[in-house]
């Protein structure tokens, strides 16, 4: 795997350490950290700044009884046994965060056609925004489109390459409002792409703007 | 913790309790819920540390932020309702002693983070405590810079790196 060198931002490892962010957000952040060294370690210090707000956080004093109530909850209970971790020694294409959404295999998928080659498939999440897998053939171009809110795309398998930069396995693009950018995917394998927004996208063009009311991008 | 993990011993963990329950309500009450949700996420949170207390692994965090994580949990979990996907477990070899020199050295960078966020300037110190209680957009947090976290980063990174290492 080449290196990464597009990674997750301070705001969306903050506000997904804090747990405020939205399930289609965290899926693609968990995903991106899964693959990530740097910023699984990045993750941990934000983890900790949140333990030290905890400790800072005062004392609010606990109902009488409550420590019997808990000593209740785990009445006969003995720490839990560390479970083996069963180690398939399978490279995944999706980690597991992934997995619990579309299982294994992009070749499992029922993916939907949404015009010029390029087809997806949005995962069920509660809350605000919205996230797909994409899958762009080789060297085809998504139709140019700004965004309303964020977008954030993690590659997964080949590349593509926008205005910004070329985005390879691992890297995350965090695009932001006015910031219009056409993606082509690089020569070769497909692109797959996990990606989420949080308002719908803004096409340019007449002919995408019309094809979006059917397929819901 | 460790006399919990080792040893299943209640005593250790009604001290446990009587530290951080009254820590992790005042935390859950700052995040907007009412003192009766805060009661009754907190007791969650703390049979959570009993029943898990054996992946609690002190090279890789702290004691108050493995606890924050449970309780952060939690919090989804009873309040928000909502699914927060967490990342891939890394895949360690046969479950390896913990160093207790890395777990110092965890708990010195620990020690030198919470007295850095100590000195920060008040403004600072406040839009830091707004994101982390959900008070801020996304894009107030992209605003704000300088968290002191160069060094606790690095040590946790140390730590991943080490464990995958022994592995292969």
């Amino acid at each position: 795997m080449t290196e990464m060198k597009h990674h997750l931002t301070d705001a969306l490892l903050i506000a997904y350490s804090a747990g405020s962010m939205p399930e289609a957000f965290s899926l693609v952040v968990a995903t991106h950290i899964s693959m990530c060294d740097d910023c699984r370690a990045r993750m941990g210090s934000f983890d900790a700044v949140g333990g030290e707000l905890l400790m800072e956080a005062g004392a609010a004093e606990m109902t009488a009884g409550s420590l019997d109530a808990v000593m209740r909850m785990i009445a006969g209970e003995e720490p839990e046994p560390l479970r083996e971790k069963s180690h398939d020694n399978v490279e995944h294409l999706f980690p597991e965060p992934l997995r619990n959404y579309v299982g294994c295999s992009p070749d499992d998928i029922k993916w939907k056609k949404v015009g010029g080659g390029v087809s997806q498939l949005v995962l069920p999440t509660k809350g605000e925004g919205t996230v797909r897998l994409l899958n762009i053939p080789g060297g085809v171009a998504v139709p140019d489109h700004g965004h309303r809110g964020t977008e954030l795309t993690l590659v997964l398998q080949g590349a593509f390459s926008d205005e910004v930069d070329r985005f390879g396995v691992g890297d995350i693009e965090v695009a932001n409002e006015d910031f219009d950018h056409q993606p082509i995917a690089a020569p070769g394998v497909a692109c797959i792409c996990l990606a989420a927004t949080d308002a719908p996208l803004r096409f340019s063009g007449l002919l995408p703007k019309i094809a979006q009311k059917f397929v819901g991008i | 913790m460790q006399r919990i993990q080792e040893a299943a011993d209640s005593r250790a963990f009604a001290d446990l309790y009587q530290f951080f329950a009254p820590r992790v309500k005042a935390f859950i009450i700052k995040t907007g819920s009412t003192p009766d949700v805060a009661e009754e996420v907190t007791q969650e949170v703390l049979a959570t540390v009993w029943r898990k207390a054996k992946l609690f692994d002190p090279t890789k965090a702290s004691v108050s932020t493995w606890i924050y994580t449970i309780a952060r949990n939690r919090r989804i979990d009873i309040v928000r309702k909502v699914r927060r996907p967490e990342p891939e477990d890394l895949v360690w070899g046969p479950e390896a002693e913990p160093d207790q020199a890395d777990a110092m050295a965890l708990q010195q960078e620990t020690e030198q983070l919470s007295e850095a966020l100590a000195n920060l300037p008040e403004k600072q110190r406040i839009l830091i405590e707004k994101a982390y209680f959900s008070e801020l957009s996304h894009r107030e947090i992209a605003e704000q810079t300088g968290l002191p976290l160069g060094t606790i980063k690095s040590r946790i990174r140390l730590a991943l790196e080490r464990l995958r290492y022994s592995i292969k």
